[in-house]
């Protein structure tokens, strides 16, 4: 079944001024109930705009956004439930919490949605639990957190609302290498347990690599490709052109294949080179 | 080379309760003059703190910071130690604070008193150099976090200071907005000699420094060669840090049974020695 779907979806900024700008052009995807899709694309690609349509914050300047089977515009009254439906967390959304404690603040989002107070209580502590937030934490001011913890309760906050779709705009810009695996590795856990569809905009294609299954790549506006993850860095050398970080171990691996090494240029994980590299030189024993 | 930035025995505590936990514990700390320096090290090691010590935006609790012959604690001197020290940080929303590009640029230019011809020109040059030249009459709100950051970056520039400390000023930006930050940089240095010391959590860029430097628990842990703190694997490990994926390769292989050098940092380095171990004698 399908989660998400555009069709011909446009959207241009302050049209009609100097200052127009077409952000997303005519882009049509169709995104399955349960997937990982990592979003790729370099500053001004149309990634943000084009998230920002999936639960309705931007209206299309043409094309349509479904959710399910439904017309996201269709009937505006219906646009709140569909924001419960797709959640967002944006870029940096520790600067978005204003609760008095972190209970509170994970509490807002299913408390609007109308959830009776245990429901509420069940919803904050099992996202809190995803996030890996002591109860301790919970009765805390989240403003006594350190960056790493406010940005799990701001997604928590989200997680809390049980989207269909959960949406994550680099959740991980900021945080060391060990701050940025661990909250890979909780969206991951979530993911499994949840079976939920989940989007997550990234520059790091190792993140991506890692994690999703599918990548959404979006270059000057429109949709360059939308296929399994190595597949799409399989394409390498336009993803370089792009202006998109493909990574180290792929960029080494495409040298050595164009050097004449009968070797597999499709790797972009440390690991899976690794065991290239191994099958290579037991390979090359073999011949000699 | 003459030594710009140096903290000596600097011991420094956000909390002023004796038994507070100490950010900055006794480090010591040279900058040359003309070095580009990266300072590593995880989410409050204290590398932040530490950086805002080299302009005055913190004063040691304990120990001294001395910057261009300058005591950082001598209050009459804040304005000639922000001169020679500017500042880049991760968030530029914090930064910037005029509604047209050019206008934030010459901000601190017009403060200094320079010339207008001067200002006009300096301006110029500094967008130009972060490839922002064109945006010059955009309102900045308008630009992404990554055209954002190269503004703060140009503003700083602009005023030519002889040392620039960023922290983890590419954080917001994409993989070519970044590169194109460690471009500038890197000739900033190279051609201007100003010293660059970069705070950083990509390990790429701080392959291309000079000089790596990696703070945990306010102290320093490693000082070094890109190649010779990065070829402690496991030690980088322990603290929350990364190596570039080229050296992960090579130290999982050696693990693996294979001689290949472990002390590579660069993807040419790496195709090379893989080159080499898989006979191909690295030419062709």
């Amino acid at each position: 079944m399908t989660a998400i779907r555009t069709e011909h979806l446009t959207h241009t900024y302050s049209p009609n001024t100097p200052f127009q700008k077409v952000a997303v052009e005519d882009v049509s995807i169709a995104i399955e109930e349960g997937e990982y899709v990592g979003v790729i694309g370099h500053t001004g690609s149309g990634k943000s705009t084009l998230i920002q349509h999936l639960n309705g914050l931007l209206a299309p300047t043409s094309g349509k956004v479904f959710i399910g089977e439904e017309d996201l515009w269709a009937d505006k009254a219906k646009l709140r439930s569909f924001r419960f439906a797709v959640g967002l967390v944006f870029q940096y959304p520790e600067y978005q919490l204003f609760g008095e404690t972190v209970y509170s603040d994970i509490a807002f989002g299913p408390t609007n949605m109308g959830l009776t107070p245990d429901e509420v209580d069940s919803r904050v502590r099992q996202a809190a639990r995803f996030v890996g937030l002591t109860e301790e934490k919970l009765q805390k001011s989240p403003f006594e957190l350190s960056g790493g913890q406010k940005r799990r309760v701001a997604i928590a906050g989200v997680l809390a609302m049980d989207p269909r779709v959960l949406i994550l705009d680099e959740p991980t810009a900021g945080l060391d290498p060990k701050g940025r695996d661990k909250i890979l590795g909780e969206i991951r856990e979530y993911h499994q347990e949840k079976k939920n569809t989940i989007l997550l905009v990234s520059h790091s294609m190792e993140d991506i690599a890692k994690n999703a299954t599918m990548a959404l790549v979006m270059n000057q506006a429109r949709l360059f490709c939308y296929d399994r993850v190595e597949e799409v860095f399989g394409r390498g050398e336009e993803l370089s052109r792009m202006g998109l970080a493909v990574p180290q171990v792929s960029r080494v691996f495409l040298s050595l294949a164009k050097r004449g090494i009968p070797i597999d240029p499709r790797v972009y994980t440390v690991e899976a080179a690794r065991d290239e590299i191994i099958r290579c030189v037991k390979e090359g024993r073999q011949g000699k | 080379m003459d030594t710009i930035m140096e903290a000596t025995k600097v011991s420094f505590s956000y909390d002023e309760a004796p038994e507070a936990p100490l950010v900055l514990d006794d480090i010591s700390l040279t900058v040359r003059q003309g070095e580009f320096l990266a300072v590593l090290g995880h989410n409050g090691s204290g590398k932040s703190t530490l950086a805002k010590h080299f302009n005055a935006i913190l004063l040691p609790q304990k120990g001294r910071v001395v910057v261009g012959g300058m005591d950082t604690a001598d209050e009459e001197k804040l304005y000639d130690i922000r001169q020679t020290v500017g500042m880049v940080f991760q968030n530029p929303d914090n930064q910037i604070v005029a509604t047209i590009v050019e206008e934030d640029v010459a901000f601190a230019l017009e403060n200094m008193g320079v010339p207008p011809a001067e200002i006009r020109r300096r301006v110029d040059d500094a967008l130009r150099s972060v490839g922002m030249y064109e945006y010059r009459e955009h309102a900045p709100h308008q630009l992404s976090g990554g055209q954002k950051q190269r503004i703060a970056i140009a503003g700083i520039i602009a005023m030519r200071p002889r040392c620039i400390v960023l922290d983890e000023p590419t954080a917001m930006l994409d993989p070519r907005g970044r590169a194109e930050v460690m471009k500038t940089l890197r000739e900033l240095n190279r051609e201007h000699g100003i010293t660059i010391a970069l705070i950083t959590h990509y390990m790429d860029e701080a392959a291309q420094c000079d000089r790596v430097v990696v703070v945990d628990r306010g102290k320093l842990l490693m000082d070094g060669l890109p190649r010779e703190v990065f070829s402690r694997v496991e030690e980088l490990k322990a603290v929350g840090l990364d190596v570039p994926q080229v050296t992960e390769l090579m130290h999982s292989l050696r693990r693996a049974g294979l001689p290949v050098r472990e002390d590579i940092i660069t993807e040419e380095e790496c195709a090379e020695e893989l080159c080499r171990l898989l006979g191909k004698g690295g030419t062709a």
